[in-house]
């Protein structure tokens, strides 16, 4: 029996905590001896370490150690090499970890960590992405596992034979994960047991990977992360902060903790690739399409492989009989680019509903129309009917929400003072996943429930959203229910990540609900605690492989200064299917966010790198610019009532990253109708306008 | 970060003396500026002079109808201030394009005449800055300098002056009041900036351990025609593309006096004298307004990525001289 708590709007259960500030995130809890470390990173590109002089470092006022490759605790080889850290002299990228000081308070630290002299022998360098790379190579495969390139019907003969084509690229600078809480850590070994509080988006991947590093049992290591200040992909896995203070801290043998500054998440914690992508489509005069051609590059490191799957949003989106999509790429002298909110899929759109904007300039038929009559209800890719797909539906309620009827298709149509004003529009989609996890339910004699599973929180809303999926299974108000999450000691369960957690977790919820049902079936309140278990493994593994999205469509109004090319929102409207909310207020505040991060991505954002350096120069939020609250006007996300069977016990798709996907685009599209001028390169400012004879 | 003392002197003759006493002190004002630099090690002083409790908190009406500012007037009552606004718009607009509402409630008026570049390569200790490191070269000017200088700059910087208010100051003729070991004397505001020349470490005409201790409006009746645009690349919260203090006074449609600033354009606030003299005693028209930008900026020499700054000054010399020829 529901109890109706999926689908309300409950505030979020640890709000009074965060705002009153009791919340622990990861370097807040209160550790007896405590020390601090900070991070050194490489001042050179390539190259190796030949000396480190730790010297001054060690007599600065309360240093107690400088760890670094000659001395640091020994770490097992990986699958992540980048996470083996102070293990060996080489330096693969600059602002790679090459020391740590570890100090008595956080100011010794950092002043001891200038006083660390290292020289290097350096090598010569690659750090720019080009198209003409000369070490440009196929990857096997792409980000998560698909397949590199594709190729269906006959690309070139079809695009050849078209009467209305497009030929378009497109350019995407890098992008860099800025959450609002570091990346950051508390680590404590005590007898060969590894305590750490972390801040990351899995707790169970971490301790996974600081089992292998160390060679432990992971039931040697725990991992806390009760409370995470945003992660946006980039704390998917663990990263160098918990690999750096877990050394530290066995090298000295107190306690420790390490948050990366601002600057330092610059790079080293992953970031969204660079991407050059070219996107040719063709069209017979009614607009159908007949070719699709995605040529995506972007770029790895030397270290490992991360190849993102930038042209994979283009092989399910639209139809044609003739589709060919690639991925190359280059191994530069960079850290390893990583997952970034819809790694693929978001600057894969832009690039797909920028080139569908021109195309329908180029057959003279309206946006929304043309996306509509290219529309599919079989996956061109996987061949199987979508198990739903409602993006016409949002295109059209979206068309109907944001009065796009009547629109003037001319460029320069609309002028308001010296502002031109201008409106567009895209296509948005995301998969809607599930993985294997495992939950308990247990029934206590006082007539309250504890749910218990390593979700993790970070900042979404998704321990409040289980807590109702729970009330609801166990059929009992969600007041008498406790949720526990955010620590490995808890059942194991997926990551924070891929719009898949509320989906993954809320299944195994749902099943330890139902069997501690079965349990209490024929009696009132237990005398003792009565606990139920679940594993989704085999059901969420037995599922049939069939095409499961989400869908979207963004419209975007723009206003460009005619004299100065500034570019101002007026305003922002999405339109999503998503299948069941769970809580409209935090599914709200997903969706504007995953908007907003788009229209950042198309306005703000760039990581500038200076190639001499190898560096991004502009590594902190005074000089990388997002999105403000005075950029977004107005915003508004709305959400069809989506029922699909298909999916997973919650009927949930997933709300973290279809908001991002497809904004870009419909910016880049408003600014082409305002002015008459297409910006291929991200992101569109000022300077790619002001010079542009005939703006004004 | 280096350990540092704290002192909180009783007047101004004391913060000049230990100043004076102190080779490595700094003096301390609403600290939005310098503490992010010491964290980064860019600054690393070993005394700050707290001067926030001196006595120069006050805006002050003087008979000749001029106004002089305290130095720790904070940023955001210096905005609200009702004799800013009535009769030096321009200076109230200035104040409140800058920064953020939180920054401007800590940030002081003389600290905002000293702020530092934001010029990146300033502010990171691993690259090269003659301005933080004499003699170690300048990273900028084949680097990344979209946000620098198109004029006055030297090849030993490119660096630009990030401060909004001090072009509204640079437009109305401010004196700048400083107190030194010599006591307390007068720098024109013209004379208080240098051009980056051999020594881009020298940013102003201050003796070592100068404390700043107002800012001196002069009576300008026509500055209640005035006004400051400022372009940026996000709505709020970011330092100027580019920038203008403009005033404006007619007879008729005769340019009677007009007084333009530029921002995010030189190593100092950029009084455009050349402009001004191209405007004075002829008829006012927006064609008149971009000939003059265009004398202005007629030596200017772009960098590789910072070209756009000239039309759009240009554009907003216009823009502001323009609406206020017609208020």
């Amino acid at each position: 029996m529901s109890t109706g708590a999926v689908g309300r709007a409950y505030p979020r259960l640890e709000g009074p905590a965060k705002v009153t500030g009791t919340a622990r995130y990861a370097v807040e809890y209160p550790v007896d001896g405590v020390t601090y470390g900070w991070a050194v990173p490489s001042a050179v590109v390539r190259g190796r370490i030949t000396r480190i002089d730790t010297t001054e470092a060690l007599a600065s006022p309360g240093v107690l150690a400088v760890v670094h490759h000659g001395n640091a605790p020994r770490m097992a080889p990986g699958p992540q090499p980048e996470l083996r850290l102070l293990q060996e002299p080489a330096v693969h990228y600059r602002g790679q970890y090459v020391a740590v000081v570890v100090a008595t308070s956080l100011e010794a630290a950092r002043e001891g960590a200038r006083l660390v002299r290292i020289d290097y022998d350096t090598g010569p360098h690659s750090t720019v992405l080009t198209d003409d790379h000369p070490g440009l190579y196929k990857p096997d495969q792409v980000n998560p596992s698909y397949p590199t390139d594709t190729a269906e019907g006959d690309f070139d003969a079809g695009y050849a034979a078209a009467p209305v084509r497009v030929d378009v690229t497109y350019r995407t600078p890098a992008y860099h994960n800025n959450p609002m809480e570091p990346h950051a850590t508390t680590a404590q070994w005590h007898d060969g047991q590894l305590l750490v509080q972390d801040s990351t988006q899995g707790a169970t991947p971490v301790r996974a990977t600081l089992a292998e590093l160390f060679e432990l049992p992971p039931e040697s290591i725990r991992v806390v992360a009760e409370h995470v200040g945003g992660g946006f992909g980039s704390k998917g896995y663990a990263k160098a902060s918990v690999v750096l203070a877990a050394l530290a801290a066995r090298h000295v043998d107190r306690p420790v903790k390490l948050a990366l500054t601002r600057q330092q998440l610059f790079g080293p914690v992953g970031y969204r690739t660079p991407t050059i992508q070219r996107v040719r489509l063709a069209a017979d005069t009614d607009g159908r399409l007949t070719a699709i051609c995605h040529d995506a590059i972007s770029q790895t490191s030397t270290i490992r492989e991360f190849a993102e799957q930038t042209a994979v949003y283009t092989r399910s989106m639209y139809a044609a009989p003739h589709r060919r999509t690639t991925h190359r790429l280059v191994r530069l002298d960079v850290p390893t680019p990583f997952w970034m909110r819809a790694p693929g899929e978001c600057p894969g759109a832009y690039a797909l509903e920028s080139a569908v904007d021109e195309l329908a300039i180029a057959l003279g038929m309206d946006p929304v129309e043309l996306r509509i009559r290219n529309d599919t209800d079989v996956d061109p890719d996987q061949g199987r009917p979508f198990t739903s797909r409602n993006l016409v539906a949002c295109l059209r309620e979206g068309a109907q929400r944001f009065g796009w009827a009547g629109r003037d298709p001319s460029p320069r149509s609309r002028r308001d003072g010296r502002w031109l004003i201008g409106t567009g529009v895209a296509g948005s989609s995301y998969p809607a996943r599930a993985r294997p996890s495992t939950a308990t339910a247990t029934a206590r004699p006082d007539g309250t429930f504890l749910v218990q599973i390593n979700a993790t929180d970070i900042g979404t809303g998704a321990r409040t959203a289980i807590w109702q999926v729970a009330a609801d299974a166990l059929g009992v108000p969600p007041e008498r229910v406790e949720i526990r999450i955010g620590d490995s000691a808890l059942p194991t369960a997926p990551l924070a990540g891929g719009s898949m957690g509320t989906a993954s977790w809320s299944w195994a919820v749902i099943r330890a609900a139902q069997t501690l049902r079965e349990k209490l079936r024929d009696g009132g309140p237990p005398t003792g605690e009565v606990t139920a278990e679940a594993d989704t493994t085999e059901e969420v593994g037995g599922q049939p492989a069939v095409p499961r999205y989400a869908y979207g469509a963004q419209f975007i109004e723009v206003r460009v200064d005619a004299d100065t090319g500034e570019v101002r929102l007026n305003r922002m409207l999405g339109v999503f299917a998503a299948g069941r909310v769970v809580n409209p207020t935090t599914a709200r505040s997903q969706l504007i966010g995953g908007m907003t991060m788009g229209l950042s991505m198309a306005l703000h954002e760039e990581g500038l790198l200076d190639e001499r350096y190898g560096d991004w120069v502009n590594h902190d939020l005074a000089t990388y610019h997002i999105t403000g609250c005075a950029d977004v006007e107005s915003i508004e996300a709305y959400w069809l009532d989506e029922r699909d069977d298909e999916l997973n016990p919650a009927g949930v798709k997933g709300v973290g990253e279809i908001g991002i996907v497809g904004a870009a685009a419909a910016v880049a599209n408003a600014v082409h109708h305002a002015t008459g001028v297409r910006i291929r390169e991200l992101p569109i400012r000022l300077d790619k306008l002001i010079g542009v004879s005939g703006l004004a | 970060m280096k350990a540092f003392r704290y002192h909180r002197p009783a007047d101004v003759a004391e913060a000049v003396a230990v100043l004076a006493a102190e080779p490595q002190a700094a003096y301390l004002g609403g600290g939005t500026n310098l503490v992010d630099l010491m964290k980064l090690g860019v600054q690393r002083p070993d005394v700050l002079v707290d001067v926030t409790r001196l006595p120069l908190d006050t805006v002050e009406e003087l008979p000749d109808g001029g106004l002089r500012i305290g130095a720790t007037v904070r940023n955001s009552d210096l905005a609200a201030h009702p004799a800013v606004r009535r009769d030096y718009p321009v200076l109230a607009r200035a104040l409140l394009a800058a920064a953020s509402g939180q920054l401007r409630n800590m940030a002081t008026t003389g600290g905002n005449l000293l702020q530092r570049t934001r010029c990146v390569y300033y502010q990171d200790t691993s690259k090269a800055c003659n301005k933080r490191e004499p003699g170690s070269g300048c990273a900028a000017l084949h680097g990344q300098n979209r946000d620098l200088a198109v004029l006055d700059w030297s090849e030993q910087c490119v660096a630009t002056h990030p401060s909004d208010l001090a072009v509204a100051l640079a437009a109305l003729d401010t004196v700048v009041e400083v107190h030194d070991a010599d006591g307390p004397r007068d720098i024109p505001i013209a004379e208080f900036y240098r051009s980056p020349g051999t020594h881009p470490e020298r940013e102003t005409t201050l003796a070592r351990g100068a404390l700043i201790t107002a800012v001196r409006l002069p009576p300008l009746p026509a500055a209640r025609r005035s006004t400051y645009l400022k372009v940026r690349d996000r709505a709020s919260f970011a330092f100027a593309a580019g920038s203008v203090a403009a005033m404006l006074d007619l007879d008729g449609d005769v340019v009677r006096d007009v007084r333009l600033a530029y921002g995010a354009v030189a190593h100092r606030p950029w009084r455009a004298y050349r402009a001004e003299e191209e405007l004075r005693g002829r008829p006012f028209s927006p064609e008149l307004a971009a000939r003059a930008a265009d004398a202005e900026l007629a030596e200017a020499r772009p960098l590789r990525h910072n070209g756009f700054k000239l039309p759009l000054t240009r554009a907003i010399t216009v823009r502001a001289l323009t609406e206020l020829a017609s208020s």
